[in-house]
């Protein structure tokens, strides 16, 4: 029989050679889906992984698609970490987007430096008090935010629904369902010229690595890891159950309202009916497949990325149907989920031999 | 389509005439040898046996008309958001001589593109902005709703029609107002109840919705939601209902009276017959059932014969241009006339449709 | 139907047909839950469920054996899960929405030819006498027999969970796996055994929204219904008679705010649809009150990986 067992010390090697070793596992049950499918299985996997990124702009687009990802991700690592289960950020990055977009649009006429920045303020300020509502109500009655944060998002889809087809909606736009289009000093400054890769893309690294130095140097971040495996322990490092909830839920509101306005403000342009295709629900896997390391979300915030944009390349080079992307996606994700168990484990063949300790 | 029916006789001059524009127009990708490549952007999947569906089929009757002197390619689902200008950009960027963009939220997105190929036609379903080398594109579907409402104001006893509305777009209320118009005509007692689901597509709300409006005393149904949800609930509770997009009525056997079919095959083989001649222009197109865009499925076995007379007289009336669904007098709900008698709605203003006429109970919601 | 149901029995059914498939999904993931294992999956097993039953029905018209059919897609998919988060501990969260995204696209695969396939609905079997009773009998006695089974499957789960051995266990290792094992009991394979059960009710509820509540297959059918069924599991603090109570509180709010725009109320359909959510969080928090509740039922080591060894 296989059978798992745990080392004694989680191994470094692995850590480096797990996402390898899915990766070779994602080859090559890619090759036998693709191959039963009847596509051509190299083409399908230049389609995946190399045709996306093959030119500036590919590249450049890939740090778009992936930018919101690592912010809210690295965000959410952290209160996942303290066991605080915000699965609410979509919500909060579409309220961000509904109030930086606001200021947009107010300031509609208005051309100076200052109106990006307020935006910028106005989006931090939204999310958070999107996510201010879970923390409230799991600090003073303890209502489970898993369930405030997730219905929360439903609402601020509505919310965003009814702004859009109505009091924001274009005053010259045939009573569509969409905004203005944002003056150019209420868009991002984009990094690489030519391309849409805006500044969101530099300001998603920066915060993940900020997330990372608050949790391994600072008291609150070990408060954090603390509070995700002893929560009574968390006591003694002088920041209360209820304060790290109110950070971690407003520090991922902020992070994930700032996505939202960047969206807006960045490659959509405009407020629309849907701003996000799910960045906060994708997020979540990602700061799992990063094994909540705000560095590590970095990586699979861009293999995520990449897999999105390679199931559009796919679609068009290949005219295979988006329901096989989304097969291989689900298959990619298992492989490199279930391959982080070598960390921690090593697979042993024979009897299995039980310690007594 | 006139223009198709030419087609076959001068196939061989026009593929010529396609190769030598090819030359002038490098990146198109063009040439006697390789095949004219069509690119569609779906909102939905093509799975939604609706609006997204009926594209899909548009797509088919391409290739199927030009075999292999084209080549289609769509991306499904692509969310009209941040994705849409990357989706678009990419098939212009991979050779695609003519991309179709099918929904309303991508219109900007394909404006932009458009800037940076200008030897890429591109085709914009339900948008207002155009380009030298962007066109629009949209049905009247609402013609097919004045037959639907002359229909059901002859057919109800309740006097009370149900309407299931996706989301409050000049789209949807302009259908609403022709069903109300045209069914207050032959019926001037009879109001239309509206309920709005804020989806294009979710079965069971839509057979949630369906429901709450027969428990309300409806007893037609029509609807502006992609699935066919609601007529199956009409079949089960024995009222009546009408098709969308599709013809419904193998869902529906009994309850459907007839469907609005959207046939985009004429204009998608009208189209890329003008990229392959090299006559594509710029243009706005906005056709209804006499195009063909717009098309009525077979009457139901509950139709009576006065009814289909009725009905058949309507649709003559719109393809000969003797009727407008939105001619005066037209009143909204405060029994003001917005449209005196004699004249007719323009198409600014039933582009941008924002009140509901008189005839439609509560208020559009804004 | 007998004679003319009043309109309050008539609502009442709209709004068990849209119950229905939540108590399904939120009882199977109650249970999932209660053993400490948290899979967000359940739309994933959905779709499984609602496309696998639906080709079954198509190709064979045998209703009984499509139900078969849908519940096994949901175990398999639920063994998938399973293996990568019990045996090879992978992170339940993250598993869990693969499995959604996983679930979404092989259902679409699967479904391709299914597309405008129709279905006329499973049959309704009326309880004989009982069903003639004025008002209490199109309300209780004229359903499918899904509809029979999500009645049957609350009072049996609560049974299960709190008067069998049985669910003691599967509570003991939902709290403490540490303590459950001490004590000799298999944590793995109560977990195993637990989320089998949640994925065979889930595929259930998919069964239930492509053969009952809209009998047809289109992509993506269950819209979000999977993430409402979890939602429900927290909101009945890990309690199946809330569960039931959840699901029709959120069923009747959706319904009786398509009535109120039915009946002309003056107010904008997004907010009106905002309805149902907002409810859930003010119930949730008058339910949150009760603090003892909460403590006692909500499973300890939920989400938390196990090995025998550790």
């Amino acid at each position: 029989m296989i059978h798992l067992q745990r080392r004694a010390n989680p191994s470094k090697l692995m850590g480096y050679l797990a996402p390898v070793i899915a990766l070779a596992m994602t080859l090559l049950a890619g090759f036998l889906l693709f191959a039963l499918l009847g596509v051509p299985v190299g083409e399908a996997f230049r389609a995946y992984f190399i045709d996306p990124i093959s030119d500036s702009y590919g590249l450049a687009e890939l740090g778009v698609k992936a930018a919101p990802l690592i912010m809210i991700a690295a965000a959410l690592s952290l209160g996942f970490r303290a066991g605080v289960w915000n699965i609410g950020a979509e919500g909060q990055l579409i309220l961000g987007g509904i109030c930086g977009g606001a200021v947009a649009l107010y300031f509609y006429e208005v051309e100076s430096a200052f109106v990006l920045p307020l935006m910028c303020l106005a989006g931090v300020i939204g999310g958070m008090a999107w996510a201010a509502i879970p923390a409230l109500l799991r600090t003073t009655v303890n209502a489970n935010e898993i369930l405030t944060s997730l219905m929360l998002t439903y609402v601020a889809s509505l919310l965003l629904s009814f702004l859009v087809h109505g009091p924001m909606r274009d005053p010259d736009g045939f009573n569509f369902p969409e905004s203005r289009l944002f003056h150019d000093a209420a868009t991002l400054p984009l990094v690489l010229p030519g391309t849409r890769l805006h500044i969101g893309a530099p300001i998603a690294i920066f915060i993940a690595l900020a997330a990372w130095i608050l949790l391994s140097r600072t008291l609150l971040g070990f408060a954090l890891r603390v509070n995700g495996n002893a929560p009574r322990a968390a006591r003694h490092t002088g920041f209360s159950q209820a304060k790290l909830v109110w950070f971690s839920l407003l520090f991922t509101g902020a992070v994930a309202g700032l996505a939202g306005l960047f969206e807006v403000a960045g490659p959509i342009g405009q407020l629309n009916p849907v701003i996000s295709p799910g960045y906060g629900f994708t997020a979540i896997i990602v700061a799992f497949l990063g094994r909540l390391h705000p560095i590590g979300v970095i990586f699979a915030g861009l293999i995520m990325a990449l897999s999105y944009l390679g199931g559009e390349t796919a679609q068009i080079t290949l005219n295979m149907p988006l329901a096989v992307t989304g097969v291989f996606q689900g298959m990619l994700l298992f492989f490199l989920l279930a391959a982080d168990v070598l960390i921690h484990y090593r697979v042993v063949f024979g009897r299995e031999r039980h310690y007594v300790r | 389509m006139p223009e198709v029916s030419l087609f076959t006789s001068t196939r061989r001059a026009l593929l010529a005439m396609a190769a030598s524009a090819a030359l002038a127009l490098p990146g198109v990708g063009m040439s006697a040898d390789s095949p004219l490549k069509v690119g569609f952007v779906y909102v939905g999947p093509v799975g939604d046996h609706g609006w997204t569906y009926r594209h899909d089929i548009g797509r088919l009757a391409i290739e199927e008309k030009f075999g292999d002197k084209v080549e289609t390619t769509f991306v499904e689902s692509v969310p009209e958001g941040a994705d849409a200008e990357r989706v678009i950009r990419k098939l212009a960027s991979s050779g695609h001589g003519l991309i179709f963009t099918t929904s309303f939220g991508y219109m900007n997105p394909t404006v932009k593109v458009a800037k940076q190929f200008p030897d890429v036609k591109f085709e914009h379903a339900t948008g207002y902005k155009r380009g030298d080398n962007v066109s629009t594109y949209s049905s009247r579907f609402y013609e097919g709703r004045t037959i639907l409402g002359t229909m059901a104001g002859m057919m109800t006893k309740s006097n009370t029609i149900g309407y299931i509305a996706s989301f409050p777009i000049p789209e949807v209320v302009r259908g609403i107002n022709a069903f109300t118009i045209a069914m207050r005509k032959v019926n001037p007692d009879a109001t239309v109840k509206v309920i709005w689901v804020n989806t294009w597509y979710d079965p069971g709300k839509e057979a949630d919705a369906a429901k709450t409006l027969i428990d309300q005393g409806v007893d037609i149904i029509t609807q502006h939601t992609d699935s066919p949800a609601a007529l199956q609930v009409a079949e089960e509770r024995g009222v009546l209902g009408f098709g969308q997009a599709s013809d419904m009525s193998s869902f529906a056997p009994n309850a459907q009276l007839t469907a609005i079919v959207d046939d985009w095959d004429p204009y998608y083989i009208e189209r890329t017959q003008a990229v392959i001649d090299g006559t594509w222009e710029s243009t706005d197109t906005w056709k209804g059932i006499n195009s063909g865009m717009v098309a009525m499925s077979d009457y139901g076995p509950k139709v009576p014969d006065d009814v289909k007379a009725a009905a058949d007289l309507i649709r003559e009336g719109i393809v000969e241009g003797t009727l407008h669904p939105f001619a005066g007098p037209i009143k909204n709900q405060a029994g003001e006339v917005v449209v005196a008698e004699g004249e007719v709605l323009d198409d600014g203003v039933l582009l941008g449709m924002d009140y509901y006429v008189e005839g439609v109970q509560g208020t559009l919601p804004k | 139907m007998s004679d003319d149901p009043s309109t309050f029995v008539l609502i009442a059914l709209t709004v068990i047909t849209a119950a229905t498939p939540l108590v399904f999904a939120a009882m199977g993931e109650l249970v999932t839950e209660r053993s400490g294992v948290l899979n967000l999956g359940v739309e994933g097993m959905m779709l499984a469920g609602a496309v696998s039953s639906f080709l079954c029905v198509h190709l064979t018209g045998n209703a009984p054996l499509s139900l078969l059919v849908g519940t096994a897609a949901g175990i398999v998919m639920a063994l998938l899960f399973g293996f990568l988060t019990l045996s090879l501990q992978a992170s339940q969260v993250a598993t869990g929405l693969a499995l959604t995204i996983f679930g979404t696209g092989l259902s679409a695969l699967v479904g391709q030819s299914l597309i405008g396939v129709a279905y006329e609905g499973l049959p309704k079997l009326s309880v004989p006498v009982l069903s003639d009773i004025p008002t209490l009998g199109p309300l209780l006695f004229q359903h499918d027999v899904l509809v029979y089974g999500s009645w049957l499957l609350v009072p049996a789960v609560a049974y299960f969970l709190n008067r069998t051995r049985g669910g003691l266990v599967l509570r003991a290792v939902g709290d403490s796996h540490d303590a459950a094992h001490a004590l000799g009991y298999r944590v793995i394979r109560v977990r195993y055994l637990a989320t089998l059960f949640g994925g065979a009710c889930s595929g259930l509820a998919g069964a239930y929204l492509s053969m009952a509540y809209a009998p047809m297959w289109v992509e993506n059918m269950s819209a979000g219904r999977g993430w409402i069924a979890l939602a429900l599991v927290v909101f009945a603090v890990w309690q199946p008679g809330w569960v039931l109570f959840g699901a029709y509180l959120f069923g009747g709010i959706t319904i009786l705010q398509l009535h109120g725009q039915g009946i002309g109320i003056n107010v904008p359909s997004q907010l009106m649809s905002m309805l149902p959510y907002i409810t859930t969080i003010v119930v949730l928090v008058l339910i949150s009150l009760d603090q003892g509740r909460v403590r006692r039922n909500a499973p300890a080591a939920i989400g938390q990986a196990f090995h025998p060894t550790t």
